[in-house]
């Protein structure tokens, strides 16, 4: 890889969110997991990101109240 | 389903071509997924609402609408994501009467990221302050967090983050161009981080590196 298609550590952080979402393309992925591997900076910056957002999934569920679960029943009784 | 599956399934209802009844296994298979996704469906409903009896609402509409569009759901395998973004587009639809809030963002959000607060690079080796933050958050740090987010921008976390939805995905959702995802989310990302930094700082679980930090409330 030549110096030119390194990418630096500001892109890195520039794009390390849409990275992490999977939203860019797939040349541009393969130039940051090459900046990931070997800058230990924004290696523990994505590493970061990742854990918070995996603990931010943990919001996605919570135990529905009974009256929820009667609602439910009911409501798929009916059908 | 894509959303523009969904969108095209919906026309074809419209349109009078309806397809066949729902049958008993019909029935039984979408009573055991709802009742395997309860917590998630009420979860993600409670971080978009707010309020526990408007997410009951809002599980509940998304469960009649999901049952009369079941016929036209061709992979069965795709039930989970298919009924989360019903969930998302009904919570959506529900919020048009108020769109302002939920289209309206401010621009003044300046890019706060709690690693570079946190991050001691000489630490690298024996400690490492931004992971054992993540592991002190309890829920309900994060809960009140994502809580005060406005509307507008809680709306896009909860899409992406929570229910892994793209950009795109959002967008066609929301009614909004795809850029227009992209930079509320990482407004709202920062916000989020902000308000999860005044939060540990309140708590004495990081000590401010500014005076603007420790002068926080």
């Amino acid at each position: 890889m030549t110096e030119q298609e390194r990418m630096h550590c500001d892109e890195v952080v520039a794009s390390l969110l849409e990275y992490l979402d999977g939203e860019i393309d797939d040349a541009r992925r393969a130039l940051i997991d090459d900046h990931l591997a070997e800058c230990r900076g924004c290696f523990s910056r994505a590493e970061f990101e990742r854990a918070l957002r995996d603990r931010m999934r943990s919001l996605a569920s919570a135990p529905p109240p009974d009256s929820l679960r009667r609602r439910l029943k009911a409501i798929i009784d009916e059908f | 389903m894509e959303h523009g599956a969904f969108q095209s399934s919906l026309q074809r209802s419209r349109s009078g071509c309806d397809p066949p009844a729902p049958t008993t296994e019909d029935r039984s298979f979408f009573a055991l997924r709802i009742g395997e996704l309860a917590d998630r469906l009420y979860g993600v409903a409670l971080r978009f609402t707010r309020n526990g009896a408007a997410a009951e609402d809002l599980v509940s509409e998304a469960v009649v609408k999901a049952w009369a569009h079941l016929p036209q759901l061709e992979d069965r395998a795709c039930f989970e994501k298919w009924i989360f973004r019903i969930l998302a587009n009904t919570f959506f639809s529900q919020c048009r009467h108020e769109r302002e809030e939920l289209l309206d963002a401010d621009e003044d959000e300046d890019g706060f990221s709690l690693f570079d607060r946190l991050h001691q690079p000489f630490l690298l080796w024996w400690g490492n302050p931004e992971q054992e933050l993540i592991h002190k958050l309890l829920c309900e740090d994060l809960d009140r967090a994502l809580g005060e987010l406005p509307d507008c921008y809680r709306a896009v976390v909860v899409s992406v983050d929570l229910l892994g939805h793209s950009y795109t995905e959002v967008a066609a959702m929301l009614g909004v161009p795809v850029g227009t995802v992209r930079s509320r989310l990482n407004r709202a990302r920062s916000r989020l981080q902000r308000a999860l930094w005044q939060q540990a700082l309140a708590a004495g679980l990081v000590q401010g590196k500014s005076a603007e930090d420790n002068t926080h409330d």
